[in-house]
């Protein structure tokens, strides 16, 4: 085991799969001589150089384009979105073309891509850098979404995703790259799809993921203080959504809440709840709350900023509130 | 070029309009669905561009597809049967007639958003000099592509990787309804080039030869110089833009002055009196193509629907 942050676990599983498979290629904007606006494929363009570590035109159509193009004839490419708030600009691509070319051509065409997208608010952006649409994107069959909440992870389900047939976006959080975990020594995979248990406890259970898990081990420290323990089930993957542990630990604890960065309405909360009031409410104690961001487009002003995000006192009192 | 393709070039336009002319009968009773834009007028294009071809060069289109799809080898009957929504279609009947494509005759596809499938193609290119071969990717779309972002984003990768790609719009003259001059700030496609430094010609549409031949030349510059090039090929299609067109945005006069330049009566006439071939012979072609949709026809008919199982294939490799 070796700790290192969320930003060099990222990197390790991107320089692994480059030198595992020729077919591997980044291409984005700024991801060459740059090094990559998160410093993430720093050093990448002096090894790897101007052909697999491509720097693109400010043109994210044509950069998702050449991605599924590529992909279609049998390359691995890897697709950079600066921000996930530039996702729009390509969302054509990202929604109608990559996830529908295998099903509406009777399964002739693969799309083995992996678009790495930075999201997340909390930076003091302003309302056009700092969303987190992940729902949006989980909404359509045919894409996989992914977007891990540790180093341990990132790294894991990052080498799937690379390796994997299908198009896949993989959403980074833009304030968890110093992120510290834990990650095994050698070469590890961890299978897409799948939810895991991140923290035991019996008395309520937190489902969430990426930011949302920070926040929430965060909060079920706070609570353990006062007896209340929380379990703590990260998605990780949001499409497919792996419902077996979340209802398992509801089973359980018959409480949840769910924690998201998303605004609430339409969101992972719902979805999840809802899942849980279909298939187990028999287990139902409490309503399920949801925390998520105010219903706002994300102000600058720093408090305001805050105000707005999903902090972990909130979590603390939606658990309260479920255990009443 | 030799007496055998020319005549080939002939049957593959009289195939794509019996196939179409047919497809609009099963349209008109209710056996096809959805959305149908035919190429009848258009035949020339696909037919002149793809013969020029290897058969290594990669083709893609919009959604006016069935004729590319031919000329690329896609049986009548796979055309038919997907036109039918039928298992035994190009795309088992999931795609329907804006989405013909097969990987074996290196078609990828009718695309059906205007504009999106010019950064897919730079990508196929893109994927092409990422192996290191000299493969070109030939782009079909209409002249309202233009007007869109996709179609600028595009060509200026193609043009600054320098990416093996023969662009190809189809100037019809009419996006939907509206003509090229209501749409776009230049009157000739080609000019669109200038603004990324890139090679262009223009061509007689209507001429299956003349389209062939500057097909030829185009891809021959784009694989020796491993650069783009945007061929705009004038033509007109005689039928409205899609099924249900009202045609109020032209003067049937209009229609039928286009339709005395019919693309398979010039072919017709041109090997006639170039005695590359007799009434007779062409006569026979066409009873041949007649005999073939009539199979395809069967064909497709006879075909059975997608199991139910297929609801939930193919959504993911895995």
């Amino acid at each position: 085991m070796a700790k290192i942050t969320m930003r060099e676990a990222i990197s390790q599983a991107l320089m692994e799969e480059m030198d595992r498979d020729p077919a591997v290629f980044i291409i984005g904007e700024e991801v060459g001589v740059w090094g990559g606006t998160y410093a993430v494929t720093k050093g990448f363009y002096d090894k790897y150089g101007p052909q697999r570590v491509k720097d693109t035109p400010i043109a994210e159509a044509a950069i998702i384009g050449a991605a599924i193009g590529a992909a279609m004839v049998g390359q691995r490419p890897i697709a950079e979105l600066m921000t996930i708030n530039f996702a729009f600009s390509a969302m054509e691509h990202i929604v109608n073309q990559a996830p529908k070319l295998r099903y509406m051509f009777g399964g002739q065409f693969s799309v083995p891509m992996v678009i790495r997208a930075v999201g997340g608010g909390g930076r003091q952006l302003g309302a056009t850098h700092s969303q987190t649409p992940d729902a949006i994107f989980a909404h359509f069959p045919g894409l996989k979404v992914v977007s891990p909440g540790t180093p341990e992870d990132a790294k894991g389900l990052l080498k799937s995703a690379i390796r994997s047939n299908d198009p896949i976006l993989f959403i980074e959080h833009a304030t968890m790259y110093q992120v510290r975990g834990d990650v095994p020594d050698g070469e590890y995979l961890i299978p897409i799809g799948k939810s895991k248990v991140q923290r035991e406890g019996k008395d309520v259970t937190i489902v969430t993921y990426s930011k949302g898990l920070e926040l929430s081990v965060r909060a079920a420290e706070e609570l353990s203080k006062e007896g209340i323990e929380a379990e703590i089930v990260d998605l990780r993957t949001l499409r497919p959504l792996d419902m077996e542990p979340v209802l398992e630990s509801f089973k359980k604890t018959n409480r949840a809440v769910v924690v998201e960065e998303g605004w609430k309405s339409y969101g992972v909360g719902s979805e999840i709840s809802s899942r849980i009031y279909e298939e187990a409410f028999d287990y139902v104690d409490a309503p399920i709350r949801r925390v998520a961001q105010k219903e706002v487009p994300l102000p600058y002003n720093r408090t305001l900023e805050q105000a707005a995000l999903p902090q972990v006192h909130d979590i603390i009192d939606a658990v309260k509130e479920v255990l009443k | 070029m030799k007496k055998e393709q020319q005549l080939d070039l002939y049957y593959q336009m009289v195939l794509i309009r019996r196939v179409e002319e047919r497809g609009a009968e099963l349209y008109q009773a209710g056996k096809i669905g959805g959305f149908m834009h035919l190429y009848i007028g258009q035949e020339a294009v696909s037919t002149g561009l793809i013969a020029a071809r290897e058969p290594r060069d990669r083709v893609i289109t919009a959604y006016r597809d069935h004729g590319v799809a031919l000329n690329c080898g896609i049986s009548a009957n796979q055309v038919m049967a997907e036109l039918l929504g039928k298992v035994t279609g190009t795309s088992k009947g999931k795609g329907g007639s804006m989405h013909m494509a097969s990987v074996e005759k290196n078609m990828w596809g009718g695309h059906a958003i205007v504009g999106a499938h010019l950064p897919i193609a730079s990508g196929l290119a893109l994927g092409d000099q990422y192996a290191g071969n000299d493969n070109v990717t030939i782009c079909m779309f209409g002249d309202g592509a233009t007007n869109i972002g996709y179609f600028h984003e595009a060509l200026n990768v193609a043009k600054t990787w320098g990416l093996r790609v023969l662009w190809v719009c189809e100037n019809n003259m009419y996006g939907m309804g509206t003509t090229v001059e209501r749409a776009s700030a230049v009157a000739e496609i080609r000019q669109r080039a200038e603004g990324y430094n890139m090679k262009s010609g223009r061509v007689d549409g209507m001429d299956v030869m003349k389209v062939y031949e500057a097909s030829k030349e185009a891809i021959d510059y784009v694989r020796g110089n491993s650069q783009s090039y945007l061929l705009e090929v004038m033509t007109y299609r005689f039928r409205g833009h899609s099924m249900g067109d009202p045609e109020r945005y032209r003067k049937q006069e209009e229609v039928k002055k286009w339709q005395e330049n019919d693309p398979i009566g010039i072919f017709r006439k041109h090997l006639i009196e170039k005695k590359t071939a007799t009434a007779k012979a062409l006569d026979e072609i066409e009873a041949r193509v007649e005999d073939e949709v009539n199979k395809a026809v069967e064909f497709a008919e006879a075909s059975p629907e997608p199991p139910m199982e297929e609801l939930f294939k193919d959504i993911y490799a895995e």
